[in-house]
This record gives structure tokens, C-alpha cells and sequence, in this order.
């Protein structure tokens, strides 16, 4: 690094972060305050622009904000904040006015900004569209208007990791500073050595948030205590589970708290440098990464010698292309040197022997993301929260047939019926649960005898399931288990390194296995049935072998999703297979569809939209089906607008 | 270190830092692998080497978890034999079942595994790849469908030869070995050195078969079809008839190529000799002039591809001369009078490279092609037996004349090592008029990958380098690029330990087998009493009566590459 020596360090930020005495100067006091929104002078209007926010059509609405501040007239401030977890209701568009509480709107598309933006400022708003206030002592409350934090949906999480995503200004990181950011960091240089630290989380109970649950504590011990002259920290944000999106949404939102818990990570084992491995997919947390390293080492915590403590911290991006097994540790570390993303064996496990050969953590964005907070407040206050051996919360992606869904972070112990029905609000339009899936694909599918069950990790590995990152997709009545299961073995297999056998060809034979029990049955080759039949005798023995002998924990967990399906929801796998039925309708090759000849007015739409020319009929007289031509698509069903054809 | 573990309820040593496969193997406990490689890092892949470890939920693969001291073993235990059989079942799965025509029928490693682990049902069955056959390659034939991925061949391409002409290519189930951008094999990078075949469990890669062409020309009207033996596929062949293995069998072979139908079989040993002679003599032109050092060997066609790929700017520095099988063919073709245009030459080689340089267009001298077949040292076995041949019962003869004769130096460029060791014999005689002493340079015979050595011939002090492997190869040029320059000769062989471990030997040799073939060849050496080239009876007379003296014009004509290419 060529800029050695002193940097020019910015005053405020020196004096909160170094400030030895509690009382702050009275300018820098003011200025905290304003970077704290606990006053404003001009309005501010924050808009939810994470991925959720854009996908919705957050882009819109912020140009027609900008329209009608120009229109009007109105000087006023335009902050584009993260995902505040609610994304069903996203965009979210929040408006502070000097003086009063922050006030928040939900799902404002481009066509009614005008409205809630004239309503907010002449204090004349649809209720209906109101989210929620901001509770602030020193503010103004909007009257009868909830306080977002007593919401049923905020209500019963604990958020900690999330507690700044959609609150703060992810692009500037006086704003994460004077909310307390990078003060753990700063105590951790000044108070503690590295070995203490690795005591501190150790003790705080903390466990990997990726999946295996392995003490982090322990991890960071192993690699500081092995001798080598370079050590690295990676952060895993290869997030790619289908359904998981607490890594993007946190990095989006408060990429800074990443950052500190990286730079405290890395002092803890002694790595001068850091990478963090972030799927290219992920533009805009790529985009808010990029933005915040750039700060972080504008402001002198990154980079040589950081505030004179002789410690070096260098931080670098890689990008990796979105292969679900770079998520494995091995296989990530391999990424980054540069060669194919295929796991390795272990041992020698990373922390010992990993990347280009030296010592290496590799964390997941959500365990590096508490470090800065067991720091602030010390291990025995995160060891409070939790259960016995899962300690702190859990972050959720809350997905599928859920009321609400969006990011949830929730204290370990915390039952699946709070997470669902108090949280999530319940099933959408008053179906019944029938499953969820836990713990991405190779997670497990639970079924409704596991409501009840605590959230921790040892509760979890007793039902077959994991952890996992978090992704949660919740099912209702209307979903077929050997479709979903069918689902996730497909996409394991297409997304199998292929290096080792049982995952490579089990997973593929397993899902082949399983498109054929969904099939239509075909009475012209018996020995297809046969074969169908012998695949289905093999499909527990196979899922067996493939956990037991795959290289990785891709393989390893890969039967999962056949394994708990088969457990909880072993007759409707039976019907599939005996009855050819499919109970929920969803396997297209066992639906029978009829139409019903008192309904038919012979209107000739299913007829002329049959892809296999399997309806016959003339203009206004009823149709029929010939079920040997049929495919089971449903395209007459979806199409009939006198509800004329049904399925059996 | 030492301490004991428990495999199968019975105490073992292990020694700190071994696989648990390899304590096993030492301990007489045979555990199945298939993608494990003595001398490898282990990559893990296959599977089939698992054991369970007590304590371990997973099963643990034996190649590459080390062992340890608290370690209860069992290798064979029915979970174990139940995981590996299913492993097995589900390469059989999609495995084309096409073994009755397959080329490794009978020697295919999967299915030894699959009949060793008893599976005599298909329980499972998958959708089948429909991959083509790579035929652009003139020596080495894929079959991706045949391909269990196990990844040796990427691995030995990558690691031994560093050549990395093949790697993996997709994921998932449709993961296969392909060339870049998925092209043939045909691509510039390959040297046909055929080392993948050794390795290959299946028969996904095997060389380009001559067999039919030879059994072609074998029936056509006229023609008088030659075949010279390379002494090296002499003796390599005896453990396929159930000979004591590296047992020399030149004569059984001949006598089996006449009874064939092969109008004459010759010894290549004798265009060896001339190989040596001219080489010697280039060299020696090159010592009195001081320039273009070193000289590189020009005897392993798949160095000559990588040398002319990879260094086209040294081209000068690469020798001129014709590899051995092509100078026969250049006298078979040129040099047998009017009978020359009915000669049909089969080179029979322990080598796959030589299919590919018998076709490149600078071979084609005047009107023909130099060679019209060659035959690796597989395909003569099949051969043999195709014909019915009954070596145990058939008396041995001597090659027939004109090339019969040979110094043993010739016999020794089997050998990594060898061809530097007969040069410099001669060389020496052509510089000090005296022979070597000792004649033996045991610098070139220590059995490692490089050998050099430094022979003081007079006042000059002359560097021989035999280097073997395109990886050892290739840090030797990187130190010459580097300024090195006590080099004068550097012979180089593109597989490990020359070409008695050559891509056409017979598969599943092991070191065993490769010393026992380098001992007959060395022994040959101490026996006789022509050990060099320029003793050779027939080599003086070719050149009192025509080729006046090595290096001649006419010497250049028939056994140099034409002067025009590259």
C-alpha cells in the first residue's frame, strides 16, 4: 500500500469512535443527532430500494418523488434505505417532517406517490395505506397511527442483526458510525488481543449461521493457534438457496455492520486480509459492498495500520458466478484461487490448511454480522439470548403461502407457530399449513406435528432437518410433496459439482425417480412400470448411501428433501405411486380433467388452446376429451370460462 | 511415528501422516478404489475406497483421511459393502452396456468392481448419455458415454505432464471431460502421448485402432507388407501371455508375424543405430562450430509436438533427424530397389504418439507415407491372438536380414536415459577415436525423472540431460530459457521413465513390471559385446556403401526432415 503513515482523520467520526470522555462537544452533538434522524431540518423521504423495493417498482416511485418535489417546489431530502423486512409491502415509502415522528406507507406504486406524498405533508392520508410510525422520545407522534415496533409483524421478532436494515442510509457510513457502528471494532483494537476475542465469542455461544452450526469461536481458535506467516478471513455471501435472501437484504441494508464484523473477525485470528465472496447475481448488494469499502477505507478502518494499532486489514471483493456448491467452503475457497468450484475433502479442514495453503475462516454474512454486537455488549448478554446451546437469533427468509412474507429475525427457541401465525400472519387466504421447508434445498420439509418446535439447532438436526442459512417456504394444503420434493432434487442435481458419484448420478437417478412416479402412467410399456417400481423400492437405500458416502455437504444433505418428505408425508408418496393420484393436483401427468356436459356451451376456446389436440367437439355443442391424448397441462382448465371442465 | 489402531476388531500398526488406505494396504487389507492414484493427491471423487469409522455417522473415504490414534475401522462391515455396491450400481446405471464390444472387455476396472462386488442385477436404471465418439484425434479415440469421470486422466494430464489438454467441463449429471471449449481431441495442445490410456478405468480412451488397415494391406495382391519390432514392445508383451514378465520375446514375436502373414518382420533397432550415428554426428558438428546448444532428441514424436507448439522459436535447436521408426520406414520405402514400390512398412511400438506423426504431412517423403501402420504394443497382443497364434508352442526366429543386426546400445533407447547413453557413447568414439570408459553412464540409469550427467572428452566437457515426463520437460527448458548453458545434448521422452512405460504398453503394468522390462533391456547391454553404435556391422556397411558418413547429403536426405518444414 503506498499511502502509508497518518491519515487525516475525520473529526467527528474520531470523536465518537475514540472519545474517552461521554459528553461530546455540542457541535458534534448536533451533528450525531441529525446523522441519528432525531431532528431534521428539511423533510426526508426514505424509500425501501433494496432488491424487494426495486422488484416491486421502487425505482418508479422515486422518480416521481422527484417529480413532485420539483413540482411543488419542496426542498427535501431523498434517502434510499435497504429492506425492512416487510416485502410484501414494499415500496415502502417512509416521509420524516422537521419535528414529527417518521411516518411509513406501504406498497406506494409510482400512481399513488402524488396522494400519500400530499397526504403526509397536509397530514391528510389514507389510513389504508399507512404502515406504521417510528417511535422517537424527542419527535412528534402521528396521531392514530400504530408504532411500527408494536406491529404483530415486528412485534414478536427480536431484531438485532437487522436492527439498522431499512432504518439507516446503507451509502453512509457516518450514519452506521453515529448509531454506534465501528465502535466494536475500536474496542476490540484497543482492549482486547486477538486471542481474547476469540475467547469473548467463544463464550457468547455464538454458532455458524450457515448451515453446520460449528462454534465460531472454536473455528477462529483453530486458524489463530495454527502457525503460518499469512492468514484470511472469507465471508460467504455466495447466498443461493431458492427462497433465501437474508444475506442480500442485510448487505443492502447495512453493509457496514458486515464490514466491522469482518475487520473484528479478521484481528481475532490475525489475517491482514479478508475477502468477502458475493454471488455476481446480487447487483445492488454488490453495488452497496463496493460503496461502503470505499468509505470504510476512506475513514482509516481498513487498510495499513488501522487507528495505530500496527494492525493491517485489507478487504477484496470476489465475485463468484452463482454455483449453488460455492457455497461450500472448500469448493469456495478453491473458487477464489482461481480453479474449478469443486469441494476438496477434509481434512486438513480450511481453518488449518485452506486458502493458497494457509489458515483460513470462512464465516457466513449473518455470523460475522452479530460479531460487532457481542463485542458492544459483551458475551454474557448474547448468551442470555436463546436457548441452551443456540444462542442469539436467527434471521429467516419467510416465503411461499405465508400472509406476509420478508425478513425475520427471531430469538433462537421461538416456536414455528409464532414465526407463522404471529409473525407471517398466517396462511394466505385461509388455507391450511401443510409443510414447511427449512434449510434451502437440501433442507428438510417438515409437516405440521413440527409447528411447535423450537427453533434451535439441535431440535432441528433430531427432525432430520438443519438450520440451514434460512430460507423458509411455507406450503399450504394446495402443494403436492413429491412435486416440491421432485423440485429440490432437481435442483440439486443440476446443481451438483459432479465430482463425486453418489451425488453426481444418486441425485440424478433420485429425481429421476421421482419424475416418473409423477408421470402420467403409460400402458404400453410394462416394463417402464417395472422400472419405475424398482427406482421406487431403491429411493430410501439410495438416499441412505448418498448421505453417507457424498464428499460434501451438498451430497451429504442432498436426500434430505426425499428423506423428511418421506417421513411426513409418506401416503401421499404412496398414492402416487399406487393410486397414481395426485391429491393436490399439481402433478400434471396425474390429472384427469373431464368436461362437464351440462356446463359446455361449446364455446371452442379449450379446443383451439389444446396443445395435443386432444379436445374434440363442434361450435355449440358440448366437448369431450380423449384422456389417451391428454398431457394433464391444465391449459382447458385455466382457459374454460364457464368452469365447464373439472379434475379428478 | 508408530501407534495401533483397530480395523476389523484386530490391532494394526499405522505410521503418523498415512492415509488410512495406505496403513490398510500395508497391513494386507485390500480396499476397492478407482479414482485413487499411487503418487497423487487424493481427490476423493469415487467413493468406493470408504470405510466406517466408529464414531462417524458419514462414511469415511479411506484415500484421503489420514489416520489417527483413537480410529476403529471396519472396512468391509455391510454398510460399508452396501454403500460402495450402491456407488457401483449407480456408474452402471448409465453406463452404455456395451461391454461384450468394448475395447477394455476384460480389463475394465469397473467391471472387476461390479463383478468383485457381487452385483448381478441392474436395480437402478438411468437415462443413458448420448455422447458421440471423439474420433479427430489420429492416436488417442474418446468415448465420453464410457466415461465414469473418476478423473485420473485430467488429473495425470494436468499434474504429470502438465500438458492439461483435457479438464471437466459442465456440472451436475452432465458433467464430462472434454478439451477446451469442448471441442476434439484433435486440439494443438494434445501430444498424443497417451498416458490417459494407461490410466483410463474404462474404455473412454483408448489409441486409434490399425488392426483392420494392417489386416488391409495383409490381404493385398503384391504386397510385400514389412513390420519392425521396436526392441522396447519386445519386451513388454511377455506377462499378456503369461510369461515371466520383461522376459525379451523378439523372436516368438517374429516368428508369430511371419506365421501372420508378414512378408519380413525387422528389428527397429537397426534405424536406431542410425538415429544414434546421426545425432552423434550433428552434435559433433555442432561442438566444433559452438552453436545452437543444446540439441534436443527428436526420438518421441509427442516432444517433438510439444517442442514445436510450445518453443517454435528453438526450432533450430530441436534435431533433424527422423525418429527411429521413421528412418526405417525412409529405407524400406526408398532403399529396397525396385521392390520398394509394392513395401508396406507396420511399425509395431509401445507408443501412441507414433500414430500421429506417421500422418503429418512433412513424413510424407516423395510418394508415400514412411509408415502405413502402426501397431501398439495392445494392438500386437490382439492381433496375436486374433491370429491364433500359440506363442508357447511356436520356435523363435531370428528378424530377417538386411536389418538384423544391431548394437545394444539401440535397445537401450527404451529407457529414459537410453538414447543420451548410446549418443554419447558414440560421440565420444567420433571425438577421441577411443570408446568410452566405462561405457555405462550410471548418471543416465538412476531411475529418476531427470538424470544428467558430464562426460569430459578430451578438453571439451560435454552436458547430457535425459529428462522424461513434459513436466520435467518443461522446468528443464524454463532453466535453459533461464540462461543455462552447460547443456549440449538434452534427450527428452514424453512419458514417465521413456517408453518402456510408453501410452501403448499394456494396461495395468505396475512398477513391478516397468523394472523387470527395464532390467531385460539393461541386461542385454552388459551381455553382448556390440555395445555401440558405431560397431553396428550393418551400420558401417550402410554408410561405406552409400551414405559415405553420417551427416552426409545423402544421410540428410533419407534420414533428416526435409530442410523446407518447419
Amino acid at each position: 500500500m503506498s499511502h502509508e503513515g497518518k491519515k487525516s482523520r475525520n473529526p467527528l467520526v474520531s470523536a465518537i469512535l475514540l472519545q474517552n470522555t461521554p459528553l461530546m462537544p455540542k457541535p458534534i452533538a448536533e451533528k450525531v443527532a441529525l446523522l441519528r434522524r432525531e431532528k431534521t431540518e428539511v423533510p426526508v423521504i426514505y424509500i425501501g430500494a433494496g432488491t424487494c423495493g426495486m422488484v416491486a417498482g421502487a425505482a418508479d416511485t422515486l422518480q416521481i418523488v422527484r417529480n413532485y418535489l420539483d413540482d411543488h417546489r419542496l426542498k427535501a431530502e431523498i434517502v434510499e434505505v435497504g429492506c425492512i423486512g416487510l416485502c410484501s409491502a414494499e415500496p415502502i415509502l417512509d416521509v420524516q417532517l422537521p419535528g414529527k415522528t417518521r411516518i411509513s406507507f406501504k406498497n406506494i406504486t409510482a400512481e399513488k406517490v402524488y396522494t400519500v406524498l400530499d397526504g403526509a405533508f397536509n397530514n391528510n392520508y389514507e389510513p389504508e395505506d399507512v404502515l406504521g410510525q417510528f417511535a422517537a422520545p424527542a419527535l412528534v407522534p402521528w396521531e392514530g397511527v400504530p408504532f411500527i415496533h408494536e406491529l404483530p409483524f415486528f412485534k414478536n421478532q427480536k431484531r438485532l442483526v437487522l436492527e439498522n436494515c431499512g432504518v439507516i442510509n446503507p451509502s453512509n457510513i457516518e450514519e452506521y458510525i453515529a448509531r454506534g457502528g465501528y465502535r466494536s471494532y475500536v474496542k476490540a483494537l484497543m482492549n482486547y488481543t486477538g486471542e481474547e476475542i476469540c475467547d469473548i465469542i467463544e463464550l457468547s455461544g455464538l454458532r455458524g449461521r450457515g448451515g453446520g452450526g460449528f462454534s465460531t469461536g472454536k473455528k477462529w481458535k483453530i486458524a489463530r493457534n495454527t502457525q503460518s506467516d499469512q492468514k484470511y478471513l472469507i465471508c460467504n455471501a455466495d447466498e443461493s438457496d431458492p427462497g433465501a435472501f437474508m444475506d442480500r437484504a442485510l448487505i443492502e441494508g447495512d453493509p457496514h455492520r458486515l464490514i466491522e464484523g469482518i475487520a473484528i473477525a479478521a484481528y481475532a485470528i490475525g489475517a491482514s486480509q479478508a475477502f468477502i465472496y458475493i454471488r455476481a447475481e446480487y447487483k445492488r448488494a454488490l453495488e452497496s459492498l463496493k460503496v461502503a469499502l470505499q468509505q470504510a477505507k476512506e475513514y482509516g478502518l481498513t487498510g495499513p495500520n488501522v487507528y495505530d494499532s500496527g494492525v493491517n486489514l485489507y478487504i477484496s471483493l470476489k465475485v463468484g458466478s452463482g454455483a449453488f456448491v460455492c457455497g461450500e467452503e472448500t469448493a469456495l475457497i478453491n473458487n477464489i484461487e482461481g480453479k474449478r468450484g469443486t469441494p476438496i475433502p477434509k481434512p486438513p479442514y480450511p481453518a488449518v490448511r485452506g486458502l493458497f495453503g494457509h489458515p483460513t475462516v470462512v464465516n457466513n454474512v449473518e455470523t460475522l454480522a452479530n460479531v460487532p454486537l457481542i463485542i458492544n455488549h459483551g458475551p454474557a448478554w448474547f448468551n442470555n439470548i436463546g436457548t441452551e446451546t443456540s444462542k442469539g437469533t436467527k434471521v429467516f427468509a419467510v416465503t411461499g403461502k405465508t400472509q406476509l412474507t420478508g425478513l425475520v429475525e427471531v430469538e433462537m427457541g421461538t416456536t414455528f407457530r409464532t414465526l407463522i401465525y404471529d409473525i407471517a400472519g398466517g396462511i394466505k387466504d385461509f388455507k391450511d399449513f401443510k409443510a414447511l421447508q427449512i434449510g434451502g434445498p437440501s433442507g428438510a420439509c417438515l409437516g405440521s406435528p413440527c409447528l411447535d418446535l423450537p427453533i434451535d439447532y439441535e431440535s432441528l438436526t433430531k427432525e432430520g432437518a438443519m438450520m440451514g442459512s434460512g430460507g423458509l417456504v411455507v406450503m399450504d394444503e394446495h402443494t403436492c410433496m413429491v412435486d416440491t420434493a421432485r423440485y429440490f432434487m432437481n435442483f440439486l442435481q443440476k446443481e451438483s459439482c459432479g465430482k463425486c458419484i453418489p451425488c453426481r448420478e444418486g441425485t440424478r437417478r433420485m429425481f429421476e425417480i421421482l419424475d416418473s412416479i409423477t408421470k402420467k402412467p403409460s400402458d404400453d410399456n410394462r416394463h417402464e412400470t417395472l422400472e419405475r417400481f424398482k427406482g421406487v423400492m431403491m429411493l430410501e437405500e439410495l438416499a441412505e448411501v448418498v448421505a453417507e458416502t457424498s464428499l460434501c455437504g451438498l451430497g451429504q444433505t442432498a436426500p434430505n428433501p426425499v428423506i423428511s418428505t418421506l417421513k411426513y408425508f409418506r401416503e401421499e408418496f404412496e398414492e402416487h405411486i399406487f393410486e397414481r393420484k395426485c391429491r393436490a393436483n399439481v402433478c400434471k401427468g396425474l390429472r384427469t380433467f373431464f368436461i362437464e356436459i351440462e356446463k359446455c356451451t361449446g364455446c371452442t376456446v379449450c379446443f383451439r388452446k389444446c396443445p395435443v389436440s386432444a379436445i374434440i367437439g363442434t361450435q355449440r355443442s358440448p366437448h369431450f376429451i380423449i384422456q389417451e391424448k391428454c398431457i394433464g397441462c391444465g391449459i382447458c382448465y385455466d382457459s374454460c370460462k364457464f368452469n365447464a371442465i373439472t379434475i379428478h | 511415528m508408530l501407534f495401533t489402531i483397530e480395523v476389523n476388531g484386530q490391532q494394526i500398526t499405522a505410521r503418523r501422516g498415512e492415509t488410512i488406505l495406505e496403513c490398510l494396504l500395508r497391513n494386507g487389507i485390500k480396499v476397492p478404489t478407482l479414482c485413487h492414484m499411487d503418487g497423487y493427491s487424493p481427490t476423493g471423487a469415487c467413493r468406493i475406497c470408504v470405510v466406517e469409522v466408529e464414531g462417524r455417522n458419514e462414511l469415511i473415504p479411506s484415500c484421503s483421511h489420514p489416520v489417527e490414534e483413537w480410529m476403529k475401522i471396519k472396512t468391509h462391515s455391510p454398510k460399508v459393502i452396501r454403500a460402495r455396491k450402491a456407488n457401483v450400481e449407480l456408474l452402471l446405471s448409465n453406463h452404455p452396456d456395451e461391454c461384450l464390444y468394448c475395447e477394455r472387455n476384460g480389463s475394465c476396472e469397473l467391471q472387476n468392481l461390479a463383478f468383485d462386488l457381487n452385483i448381478r442385477e441392474r436395480r437402478l436404471n438411468g437415462q443413458k448419455h448420448e455422447y458421440k465418439k471423439d474420433y479427430a484425434s489420429p492416436a488417442i479415440l474418446r468415448d465420453p458415454s464410457k466415461c465414469i469421470l473418476c478423473g485420473r486422466c485430467v488429473r495425470l494430464c494436468e499434474t504429470e505432464q502438465e500438458v492439461g489438454a483435457i479438464d471437466f467441463y459442465g456440472r451436475g449429471n452432465t458433467m464430462m471431460i472434454g478439451t477446451s471449449y469442448n471441442h476434439c481431441l484433435s486440439i494443438k495442445n494434445c501430444h498424443n502421448c497417451g498416458q490417459c490410456v494407461l490410466v483410463c478405468p474404462t474404455g473412454a480412451l483408448y489409441e486409434r485402432q490399425h488392426i483392420p488397415k494392417v489386416q488391409e494391406l495383409l490381404h493385398k495382391p503384391e504386397a510385400r507388407v514389412l513390420a519392425h519390432l521396436s526392441p522396447t514392445v519386445a519386451a513388454s508383451v511377455a506377462s499378456a501371455f503369461g510369461l515371466r514378465s520383461g522376459k525379451d520375446l523378439a523372436g516368438l514375436i517374429a516368428a508369430a508375424l511371419l506365421k501372420i502373414g508378414f512378408f519380413k518382420v525387422y528389428d527397429t533397432s537397426a534405424a536406431i543405430d542410425i538415429h544414434i550415428m546421426e545425432n552423434a554426428a550433428l552434435l559433433k558438428k555442432r561442438l566444433e562450430a559452438g552453436e545452437n546448444f543444446p540439441l534436443f532428441s527428436s526420438c518421441c514424436p509427442a516432444w517433438v509436438h510439444y517442442f514445436e507448439t510450445f518453443y517454435p522459436h528453438m526450432l533450430k535447436h530441436l534435431s533433424p533427424v527422423l525418429s527411429p521408426m521413421q528412418i526405417m520406414g525412409s529405407m524400406l520405402k526408398k532403399n529396397s530397389g525396385t521392390e520398394a514400390a509394392n513395401n508396406l512398412v507396420v511399425g509395431i511400438m509401445p507408443c501412441t504418439a507414433k500414430k500421429h506423426e506417421m500422418q503429418r504431412p512433412e513424413m510424407y517423403k516423395g510418394t508415400g507415407m514412411l509408415t502405413d501402420a502402426v501397431l501398439t504394443t495392445r494392438e500386437l497382443i490382439n492381433l496375436i491372438k486374433l491370429h491364433g497364434v500359440d506363442l508357447e508352442n511356436i520356435d523363435p526366429v531370428l528378424p530377417n536380414a538386411p536389418y538384423h543386426v544391431r548394437s545394444t546400445a539401440a535397445r537401450l533407447y527404451g529407457v529414459s536415459g537410453g538414447a543420451a547413453e548410446a549418443i554419447a557413447r558414440t560421440l565420444f568414439f567420433m571425438l577421441t577415436g577411443q570408446e568410452l570408459e566405462p561405457i555405462r553412464i550410471s548418471e543416465l540409469r538412476n531411475g529418476n525423472l531427470r538424470r544428467e550427467v558430464k562426460i569430459k572428452a578430451g578438453k571439451t566437457q560435454i552436458g547430457f540431460v535425459a529428462v522424461s515426463t513434459i513436466k520435467e520437460a518443461r522446468k528443464l527448458m524454463d532453466e535453459i530459457l533461464g540462461g543455462r548453458r552447460d547443456i549440449h545434448f538434452v534427450e527428452v521422452m514424453a512419458c514417465p521413465g521413456g517408453c518402456i512405460n510408453g501410452g501403448g504398453q499394456p494396461i495395468g503394468a505396475d512398477e513391478k513390471d516397468l523394472k523387470l522390462r527395464v532390467k531385460s533391456l539393461y541386461e542385454t547391454d552388459e551381455r553382448e559385446n556390440i555395445r555401440v553404435a558405431h560397431k553396428s556391422p550393418l551400420v558401417n556397411e550402410f554408410y561405406q556403401k552409400q551414405f559415405e558418413y553420417p551427416g552426409s547429403p545423402t544421410a540428410c536426405e533419407f534420414f533428416h526432415k526435409a530442410k523446407n518444414q518447419a
